[in-house]
């Protein structure tokens, strides 16, 4: 319903567009100006060719506002990811808009401004400075509004609480993860999940179980303290919408606030050698009541694996 | 070289002997000085490896064509992905552009007779040979090439976790062929501003080699980065220093910054060329002048000025950066790039557009760089650099970028200067087939390595599972790379044809507008006999056509004669009555 005032705003963008075009042409032309009703012709396409487009995009905006398409990116299931999968649309829709603009110029004078005689001779013009001041200071204003919603997003994401619900530490090592867990206040729970095989061995599914687990509790505030114990790893959950690099040397601490309950894939995106393939893992959100189940659960038998071979 | 009053005759060959007495054939390619020369070599040089690392490509697609495959072994892809990435852009891209292209055409473009310092070129292509045979080399080490990337990021990249002579030769290639860039750079440089003909001012000198000029300042300002962090690593590896390793107290992330603080203005040394290359080719086949020529130089020194403050942004997910710095200045980079697309559109917009080989490369470079850099302003966002760092989304991202530059670029430069290098034409038929497998086969490729990138798939994986759904997508993506492959082959065929079958090439075939088109084809010894008076950026177009230049298209604007500015054409007429007065800035 909202694409009729749109498309008359694309037809009055597009009158713009004619009514420049033809003052521009309104100026005395030394070198062999067409014929005046051949002036006019292109002029009526003008409008016709980028209404249509314009129209189109517009749609496309007001389209993005109610129900936004996903452009191929998931939509989250952390709530910084979500925030990064918001900016992701408004990014898109702005690029597209602004390649489809400069696209259709090009196709534009491709098609239009072909040869047509061995001797033709365009006019000579060489520079238009009011057109190239518009053109230089356009794009510093657009930058300058994306610049705005990156940071106001990025601190968003990089924003860490001071009271998490549960701390992991994670430690990506050639080739493999380890999850280790505190409680919010920092001490140990005596649960830790990694790698169980050698990647060599490793041709399964990622859901195996010889890859490690990340299990988390939904709604709440979990910290990752994130180091790498030799090489750059890159831990990354693709549906959190989030990658962060594994260093040694550098402790990295985020938050997630994951929103819904399911199985992620994971995997180290960060060159590391031999076997950086198969260095994967896997997330699990569950509610908090089968979270304090599961860790409970893990609390006993990660004891008693302990004690077994201890003794 | 003379500046003559009267209209020469400056095309074709001009009857004089060519004053050369020096060897032929191989030994005249060992021991000779000449720019002409030493840039037909670097070319040929540059597309050999170029070959190469697209054969390493098609073997990469083909190994990704199927979850689970195992066509190659997981050792064998990361030597691949990591001899790819180096052959392209240490070997191929930056040494075509700048040891061959600009080697051969900087002195023509400005009216020299040879580079300011002749041997040093020699011996930058020497180093180059030796630092990219050196690299191939690692293949046949015991434990085969380079298989830590072309970024070699510490620690992965020192003694422990890279053992072997591989490792080590690739250090050594990057030094050699370092140097050879560095003495490039100078070599270019120093032409530009020594070496200009009389009447060639600054704001007279064709955008390809303004932008060679700015290439070879970055050159200056990023290869003794990478010479140094290289001499650090080898020092790591064989000296016992801890630089880069935690557990002798290093900084692991000091190789990242120092990389990328070669790496980013990299990337440009690697573009400027090829925006210089289509700047000269949208003209000529345009039949007008560059518009916003002083826009233009001003766009290419900003991009230069920008990319040595940009580098953390390959660096946003290491946690250690100050995202918004560097973010707001990834994000200015697209103002310049902008108005060079406006400027490119401009010099277009009612011309008489002719689409010979050259111009369809150049059309092309715009359409498929233009989405590349806008999805580089996504990637210059943190928050979406996070979803997607070191996924395929950002190995489409830079394939479009480098791609549509050096490989859309470079080609148009090839199809358009061949003529001039070989005296010689390639087959226009041949060259349009392989435009448009090439355009084609370019978006089959690389648009499904986007989706891959949003669906989580990451980089410099050499298999995966069948749950993930990769399959498709990939599938398509090696399907176009195919195309591509066919693309260059139809390009190896054309220059197969025309060395068997050759039709000469006139001096001037496409109408050209700069000196390099004033002189037979190839050029003699010391490339000049004659040249026109030089009254604007594009001497010989004034020459040829002299009831069009821009002078006279002003003067009949505004019915009056205009102050000849830097940047405005003059007229031909003024030279022709006035006598030689372009000593105006010598």
């Amino acid at each position: 319903m909202a694409l009729a005032p749109v498309g008359r705003a694309a037809g009055v963008l597009a009158n713009v567009a004619g009514v420049t075009t033809v003052r521009s042409r309104g100026r005395s032309r030394p070198a062999a100006p067409p014929a005046a009703g051949e002036g006019a012709a292109p002029r009526r396409s003008l409008l016709r060719r980028l209404s249509v487009p314009v129209a189109v995009l517009a749609g496309a905006v007001v389209l993005g506002g109610c129900n936004a398409p996903t452009f191929g990116a998931f939509r989250g299931a952390t709530t910084q990811g979500r925030d990064e999968f918001k900016i992701w649309v408004g990014f898109v829709i702005t690029g597209l808009a602004v390649a489809a603009i400069v696209w259709g110029l090009i196709f534009w004078t491709v098609l239009r401004h072909r040869r047509k005689s061995h001797d033709e001779m365009p006019r000579q013009f060489h520079e238009n400075i009011p057109l190239e001041i518009i053109y230089t200071t356009l794009p510093i204003v657009i930058v300058g509004v994306l610049f705005y919603f990156t940071v106001v997003t990025e601190n968003e994401i990089d924003a860490v609480s001071s009271h998490p619900a549960e701390i992991v530490h994670v430690l990506g090592y050639r080739w493999g993860w380890q999850f280790t867990y505190d409680a919010g206040d920092g001490r140990a729970q005596g649960v830790q999940i990694a790698t169980t095989a050698q990647p060599a061995l490793l041709a399964q599914p990622a859901t195996s179980k010889e890859y490690p687990q990340l299990v988390l509790p939904v709604g709440e505030t979990v910290r990752i303290v994130l180091t790498s114990a030799d090489v750059v790893h890159g831990f990354y959950i693709p549906e959190f919408n989030f990658s962060r690099y594994a260093q040694p040397g550098v402790v990295n601490v985020f938050d997630f606030n994951p929103t819904r309950t399911g199985v992620f894939r994971g995997q180290c995106s960060e060159f590391c050698g031999l076997y950086h393939s198969e260095m994967l893992f896997s997330v699990r959100v569950m509610s908090d009541s089968a979270f304090q189940h599961w860790l409970s659960t893990e609390q006993v038998h990660q004891a008693g694996a302990g004690t077994g071979a201890a003794s | 070289m003379t500046l003559t009053a009267e209209r020469p005759e400056v095309v074709g060959h001009p009857g004089e002997p060519e004053h050369e007495h020096g060897p032929t054939g191989f030994v005249k390619w060992i021991t000779s000085t000449d720019h002409k020369v030493i840039g037909k070599s670097y070319l040929i040089t540059s597309l050999v490896f170029f070959c190469m690392a697209g054969i390493m490509a098609i073997m990469m697609r083909t190994q990704l064509v199927s979850p689970d495959n195992t066509i190659v072994s997981q050792h064998t892809y990361n030597e691949l992905f990591t001899m790819h990435g180096s052959l392209m852009l240490y070997l191929f891209a930056g040494p075509f552009a700048f040891g061959g292209i600009a080697n051969y055409l900087v002195p023509l473009q400005v009216g020299a007779p040879d580079m300011a310092f002749p041997r040093l070129n020699a011996l930058s292509y020497w180093l180059y040979l030796g630092g990219g045979v050196t690299m191939i080399a690692g293949f046949l080490t015991v434990g085969g090439a380079a298989d830590f990337g072309w970024v070699a990021y510490a620690p992965l990249s020192d003694a422990v976790n890279s053992p072997g002579a591989g490792p080590d030769m690739w250090i050594v290639a990057l030094l050699l062929t370092g140097f050879s860039a560095i003495f490039t750079g100078v070599n270019i440089v120093t032409t530009v501003f020594y070496l200009r003909a009389p009447g060639m001012t600054m704001f007279r000198v064709p955008i390809f080699t303004w932008n060679m000029v700015v290439t070879g300042i970055l050159i200056l300002l990023a290869f003794p980065v990478l010479t140094a962090a290289l001499i650090m690593l080898w020092a790591d590896r064989h000296l016992g220093t801890h630089i880069y390793s935690v557990a002798g107290g290093g900084v692991p992330v000091l190789w990242q910054n120092l990389f990328w603080f070669f790496g980013h203005p990299e990337v440009y040394i690697l573009a400027l060329p090829y925006f210089g290359m289509v700047t000269e080719i949208f003209p000529v086949f345009s039949r007008k002048p560059v518009f916003g020529y002083r826009g233009m130089v001003f766009a290419t020194i900003s991009i230069g000025a920008l990319s040595t403050s940009v580098w953390a942004h390959h660096m946003f997910t290491t946690g250690v950066v100050l995202l918004p710095f560097f973010s707001l200045m990834s994000y200015l980079i697209a103002v310049p790039t902008g108005i060079k697309f406006f400027n490119w559109i401009g010099t277009m917009w009612r011309g008489s557009l002719k689409f010979d080989t050259p111009m369809l490369f150049a059309v092309g470079f715009l359409i498929v760089f233009l989405f590349g850099g806008v999805t580089g302003i996504f990637l210059a966002s943190p928050p979406i650099d996070f979803a997607t760092h070191d996924t395929y989304f950002v190995v489409a991202h830079f394939h479009e970028v480098l791609f549509g530059s050096a490989v859309f670029g470079g080609f148009a430069g090839l199809y358009y200067w061949y003529p001039k290098m070989f005296g010689r034409m390639l087959r226009e038929s041949l060259g349009k087939a392989s435009f448009w497998f090439m355009f084609v086969g370019f978006w089959v490729t690389f648009m499904p390595q986007y989706l891959l990138g949003l669906h989580g798939m990451p980089r410099r994986i050499a298999e995966y599972s069948a749950s993930t759904g990769w399959t498709t997508l990939n599938r398509v993506s090696t399907a176009g790379s195919y195309l591509l492959f066919i693309a260059v082959a139809i390009m190896v065929v054309n220059a197969y044809v025309s060395w068997r079958r050759p039709i000469q090439a006139p001096a001037n075939p496409w109408d050209g507008h700069t000196l390099e088109w004033a002189t037979s084809s190839p050029p003699p010894h010391h490339n000049f006999y004659r040249l026109p008076p030089i009254r604007s950026e594009r001497p010989l177009w004034d020459f040829n056509h002299p009831e069009h230049t821009v002078r006279k298209y002003e003067e009949a604007l505004h019915g009056a004669p205009v102050a000849a500015g830097a940047g405005s054409a003059a007229a031909v007429a003024v030279a022709a009555t006035g006598g030689p007065d372009g000593g105006d800035e010598r």
